[in-house]
Order: C-alpha cells, then structure tokens, then sequence
C-alpha cells in the first residue's frame, strides 16, 4: 500500500468511485457554500447588533445576500463586473492548484502578483505610445515573468536548501509589496505627483470587447485554465509534476528529478500569478500607487481547494469567489454590510469544505477526501522530509 | 561622492562597530519587539514537539490581538477606565488579556479537532485558521472600528532600578530584559519553564516521544490524541499572549491584519532554534533586531550612520528598510535547515490501531 507505485493503485480505484467523485465534485461545495451562508447570516446579525444594540430589522441577512446577489448576477454590467474579478481568480487559482498538483504550497501569489504589477506597469507606461498591439501584449509578458521570477525563487531554495515555501513564499508577499512601494515612490513616479503613483499605461492597456469593464484578460484565463490542464494531464512534464507531487519516492524511482521539477512549477505557479497582477494592471487599473490593496493572494487558495486543484473547475470556482467580491461593494452601499462579510463566508466554507467529507464519514456516510492528497507531501517537505535526490 | 569607489570590507566593518555602538541602546526595544515573535516560536515548539504542525500560529495571534482589544474596550464602556496599577494594570486590560488567551485556545482547539480527530493535513488546516481568521477580525474590526470605541490603553513597562542600568558592560543587558512590560517579562519566564518542562519533567519526556514515536508511546500507556490536544490547547495560551501583547502592550489598537507574517518568522525562528524553547527565543531576537534595524538605520531612522556606510544607506529607498526582517528570515532559512531536523512524527496524524 505505501510502496513507491501505490500512487497508481489509487488513481485506479478513484477511477471506480463514479459516485463518490460526483459527490465531492458537486455536493459538497455546494453544500459548503450554503452552510456558509446560514453562518454568515450571524455576522450580519452581529453587525447590526454592534451597530444599533439591537436587531432592528430581522430580514437585514436577506437584503445584505440580495443586495449581493445583484450587484453581482442580475445585470448585464453586474455579470461584466463578476466576470472581471473573477478573471484575477483564475490565474491565482490555477497558481495554487498547479502548486497543490506537484506537492507545493504557493502561498506566495499574493507577491507573485505585486510583481507581475510591478513590471506591467514599468513596460506599460514605457510603451505607452506604441501600437496597443505591440504595447500590450509584452507589457502582459513583461508581468508574466516577473511573477515568474518571483515563484521561481521559493521553488529555487526548497530544491536546494529544503526552506520551506510555505514561510519563504509568505516572507516574499511582504518583500514584494516593499519593492513595490520603493519603485513607485522612486523611478516610476510622477514628477512632482502630490502622492506617489505611476502614469497610466496608456495603449499598453487591455482592450476591452465586453460592455464596459470586460478586458481581453478575460479570454486569456480560459486559455490559461485549459493550457493548465492540458500541460498537467497530456505531456510528459504534466505526469512528472503530478507523480512528483503524489508520491516523490516515486517519482525519483521512476528517474524523474524532483529538484528540477520543484523551481519549473513554482515557476510556472509564479507566471501564473503574475498574469493575475498584470491582468489587472493593464486591463482594470492602469496605474499604480505605492501600496497595491488585493485579496487575490488569499482568495486563490481558497479557489485552488474548492476545484480540488482541477484546473478546468478552477473556472466555476473562481466564478463564484468573483461574484462575491464583485457584489460585496454593492451589499456595503445598498444594505450597510461590510464588504469583509465575504472574507468570512470563504473562510467558512473552506472549514465545511474540509471538515463535513470528514465528520460525513464518521457518521456513516461515504464522504471522501476534501483536501487535495498532494497536501500529504507538502506536510511531509515541511517535516524534515528530502526533496533532493 | 561615487558609491562604487567604496571599499565592501570597509562597509562592513563599519556596519559590525554601528551594531556594536547601537545595539545596548536598542536592546529594551529588541527584545519588546522579539515578544510576538518568541511567544508564536513557543507556540511551535509545543505543537510541533507533540507533533503537530501549526501554520495557524499568525491567525491564532490576531484573532488573540483582535480580541483582547474588544475585551478591553467592552470592559471600558462597562467598568469604566479605572486607576491603573502597577504596570498599568486596569480591570479592562485584564479583561482583555483573558479574552485574548481563551480566544486563543478556542481557536487552537479548532486546529486541534481538524488536524487532530478529523486528520485533515494540518498545513492546509492552518492555512484556513489565517484565513478565517483574516476574515472574521477584518469585519468585524470593520464594523467595531465605526463605533470610535475609548481605547483602554497599554500596560506600562517595569522601570529597572538606576543602580543596575548603570553597572559597567552588562548594565544594558539587565534594562533590556527588566524594563519591560508584564507581557515580555512573562515571555522572558515562559522560555526558561518551558525549556526546563520540555527536558526535565514528565510531561517533557512524554510531549517528545509523542511527537518522535508516537506508536511506542501508545505502548507505553501514553494516550497521544489526549496529549497532543492538551499540547495544542497550551500552546494556543502562548499565541494568545503573543497577540495580546500587539493590541494592549504595543499599540493600544487594533488594526486589520497586523500580525503582519510574525506568525510564519516564529516558524522560522522555532525552526531556527531546533525546536528548543531558549534557541527558539534566541533566534527570535535576531530577528526582531532587524525590525529594529530598519527604524534606526533608515534614511528616516533614529540614529542614521554616518561616513561611507551613511551614503550607502541613503542611496537604498526607504521603504526597503522595512523589507530587512522578511528578507533575513529567508536568508537564515534557506542557509541553516539542512542542519535542522524536526521531530520524526511531525505533521502525521495519528490514527490509533483498530482492536477488533
């Protein structure tokens, strides 16, 4: 059962569970998404009752929901909006997800992304008078990099040193948002700006095709999400990644080289995230001040366990989390909500996610696992166990 | 002056005899500010000794920070301010400091049930802890924060007698650890007790060989799940006091995430420290130094260098300074855990054999 090929032996007898796969594919996010709803309905309460001492009007989580609901669904412009907080999603769920599939944690998306921001806005703004279709597109890539870069680092170190990505990447997402502050406040202000900001990008900005807000970014995080899953399950590198990630005793009885497969993920991981930033940069933003606020960083994880790390379920996943953010600033105005409402409804439904397939199971139903099985391997790289080989 | 014509072995001796000149002037603000840090390090210590590893540790210190700032405020409004004591003890920062530590606990027992009973993977189990922690704080800090609520103020620090400060060379050293608040003195208590518990006492011995072997120590009548919950529970009293000390000895405040990733360099600093209590703390002071470094160095800082390794200071942006103990925590990191090995049952759960 533990010997170095029982990783097949497991895919084999997944494959058997058609039911069991439906359940926690389907069921239990929803499941997860609706308790967290009831749970939520305390903290509107709680809201209200810190607000006015008491519960002045008792249907206040119905309105907060609907006034959710609406400013993120029942429009046109509503849906555009989702859709374009669901794009950053994507790209950082699709950077945990690939992260979780090689038994790596990239808890660092949120300064892969600063990155990515970093150097969009830099080539953006000195290619703001070309042709969009020059000025774009490297700007896009110029982002891309960077965050690889930044993904590569942690990935780099865990291979050689055995640091842990899970306090290196951490660490990074506070270096990242120093670098950031001290580029925008030095060579990419603007002179004599009362506070410091970048200029705007200019025609390196994403066109937008849909309403008002849709951005071409949108399109490449469909791309993105099907490449993602087409390098993980159709090419050679895509097994190595999952077979290193599954079980690396495995992998390196197989000849497969975890030390070099390490740094490629999180590089790729990196790149990922750093479209997230980019995406934003050039196709929502367009300029940077010192400090970039986002709840990206968090939010891709909790998308990457929701999809269970399936590239392709990514897109619904992040969907949802884009809706609740594209509707929380609407609840805030329409029903006096606070927008943090929807930190709270994620953290929630990441706790039913993992415990209720659990709990289910202890009262005798068939629940399966909700965590990725790769978190096995990145527990056992945080305790001491070698990556290298 | 050009920078490039500036001598790297000069610099650098010049930057050894700076830290020589203004650490024992720093030290009281150094080991204050190493208090969050080896509090959250101790946390550590005991989980991952019982083997269970806590990532939760930063949310478990602001939820603590965030509720021993509503517990103070709460018991202000109620009680009213009062006359502090000694040390600035009021009822309301009692009040505080006990919710912050039962806070604390409560959410370690979160962590205990899913990582323990449920064998959910305890690294993703503590990534929700931040997360839910983030979230609930930040709103309801949100909704708090709208109220203009009377803070409760600080605890003060003990002030060392004159006498002691001004001994000759360890005069600094005894302001350092003594002129300090009740929450770094109880740190400074806490390190000793528990490195002597941890290998000196029953409950050491028993803690370790749960966290090494945990099937030999079911054999010798051990019960590992009940250990390892008490464990947990008790390290949440010192992520508690950790977060207590950000919103009630520090600021007086509360702000959304201000744990600020000192959950995740207590990691570091435990792992630095082997998993001892007193090496643990040991490395939590260093980098607390470069937390204080970047206020006294910086172009902005309180005693900016001068000569050569000045120029060189003013030419790096300011807002780098900041980045010094994120970036030493990774250098130290990736340069000394070869050499650092946790305990063999770290991050396992345990899954007691079947008697039937």
């Amino acid at each position: 059962m533990t010997g170095p090929l029982a990783f097949l032996r497991r895919r084999r007898s997944g494959a058997a569970q058609g039911g069991t796969q439906l359940r926690t594919t389907i069921v239990l996010p929803v499941v997860a998404v609706l308790l967290s709803i009831l749970i939520g309905s305390v903290f509107v309460y709680a809201a209200a009752w810190i607000k006015d001492g008491k519960i002045v009007n008792p249907a206040q989580p119905v309105a907060a929901y609907w006034a959710l609901i609406q400013g993120s669904l029942l429009s046109f412009d509503a849906i555009v909006t989702t859709l374009v907080f669901t794009s950053p999603l994507v790209f950082g769920g699709l950077a945990v997800a690939l992260g979780f599939k090689a038994g790596l944690f990239n808890i660092g998306v949120l300064g892969q992304l600063l990155m990515g921001v970093l150097a969009s806005v830099a080539v953006g703004v000195a290619l703001a008078g070309q042709p969009v279709i020059i000025a774009a597109p490297l700007a896009f890539v110029a982002g891309t990099l960077a965050g690889a870069l930044m993904g590569w680092i942690p990935g780099y170190l865990k291979a050689a040193t055995g640091a842990h990505e899970v306090v290196t990447t951490i660490m990074l997402n506070y270096i990242a948002a120093d670098i950031l502050a001290a580029m925008v406040a030095g060579p990419l202000r603007v002179p004599r700006a009362q506070a410091p900001i970048t200029y705007d990008v200019g025609h390196a900005a994403l066109p937008i095709f849909l309403g008002k807000t849709g951005h071409v970014g949108l399109i490449v995080a469909v791309i993105a999400a099907v490449f993602v899953w087409w390098l993980l399950y159709r090419t050679t590198i895509g097994f190595e990644i999952r077979t290193a990630g599954i079980n690396p005793d495995a992998a390196r009885y197989a000849g497969m080289r975890p030390r070099r497969i390490i740094p490629l993920t999180m590089a790729m991981s990196g790149g990922l995230a750093g479209m997230a930033g980019a995406g934003e940069l050039l196709g929502v933003v367009h300029s940077t001040q010192t400090s970039y606020a986002t709840t990206v960083g968090f939010d891709a994880i909790a998308v990457a366990l929701l999809a269970r790390s399936n590239p392709l379920a990514v897109l619904p996943a992040a969907f949802l989390f884009g809706a609740m953010r594209a509707g929380a600033g609407p609840m805030q105005v329409v029903a006096k909500t606070p927008r943090e409402l929807v930190d709270v409804l994620q953290g929630v439904i990441l706790i039913v996610l993992v415990a209720l397939p659990v709990v289910a199971r202890a009262l005798g139903g068939r629940g399966a696992r909700a965590v990725p099985v790769e978190a096995q391997t990145i527990t056992a790289s945080y305790a001491g166990e070698t990556v290298s080989s | 002056m050009d920078i490039y014509a500036i001598p790297v072995i000069g610099i650098i001796v010049q930057f050894l005899g700076y830290l020589v000149e203004h650490i024992p002037s720093s030290g009281p603000s150094i080991v204050a500010v190493a208090t969050p840090l080896g509090f959250g390090a101790l946390c550590g210590v005991v989980c991952e000794r019982s083997g269970v590893v806590n990532i939760g540790i930063e949310g478990t210190m602001l939820t603590a920070a965030f509720t021993g700032w509503v517990g103070s405020i709460a018991a202000v409004s109620i009680l009213g301010a009062g006359t502090p004591g000694p040390l600035g003890i009021t009822p309301a920062l009692l009040v505080g400091l006990v919710a912050a530590i039962l806070s604390a606990v409560a959410i370690s027992l979160l962590h205990a049930w899913l990582s323990i009973s449920l064998r959910v993977d305890q690294i993703i189990s503590g990534t929700i802890i931040n997360i839910l922690a983030f979230g609930v704080t930040g709103y309801l800090n949100n909704v708090i924060a709208a109220q203009s609520p009377t803070s409760a103020g600080t605890f003060q620090k003990i002030v060392a007698p004159q006498g002691l400060t001004d001994l000759p060379i360890i005069g600094w050293l005894i302001e350092s650890l003594v002129s300090q608040g009740p929450i770094t003195i109880s740190l400074l208590v806490s390190v000793v007790v528990l490195q002597l518990l941890l290998f000196r006492s029953r409950w050491g011995l028993r803690t370790r060989a749960v966290g090494e072997h945990p099937k030999a120590a079911e054999t010798v009548g051990i019960d590992v799940i009940r250990l390892r919950y008490r464990n947990v529970l008790i390290a949440g009293v010192f992520a508690g006091l950790g977060g207590a000390w950000l919103s009630m000895e520090v600021t007086g405040s509360f702000q959304a995430g201000m744990t600020a990733g000192r959950g995740f360099i207590a990691l570091a600093a435990m792992i630095v420290g082997r998993w001892t209590p007193l090496g643990a703390f040991g490395a939590a002071l260093f980098f607390a130094l470069f937390m204080v470094l970047g206020d006294l160095i910086g172009p902005n800082g309180i005693s900016p260098p001068v000569g050569d390794l000045g120029v060189i200071v003013k030419a790096i942006p300011s807002q780098l300074f900041s980045a010094l103990p994120y970036l030493a925590t990774i250098v130290v990191l990736a340069g000394l855990i070869g050499r650092s090995a946790p305990p063999a049952a770290d991050g396992r759960p345990y899954e007691r054999e079947a008697t039937t």
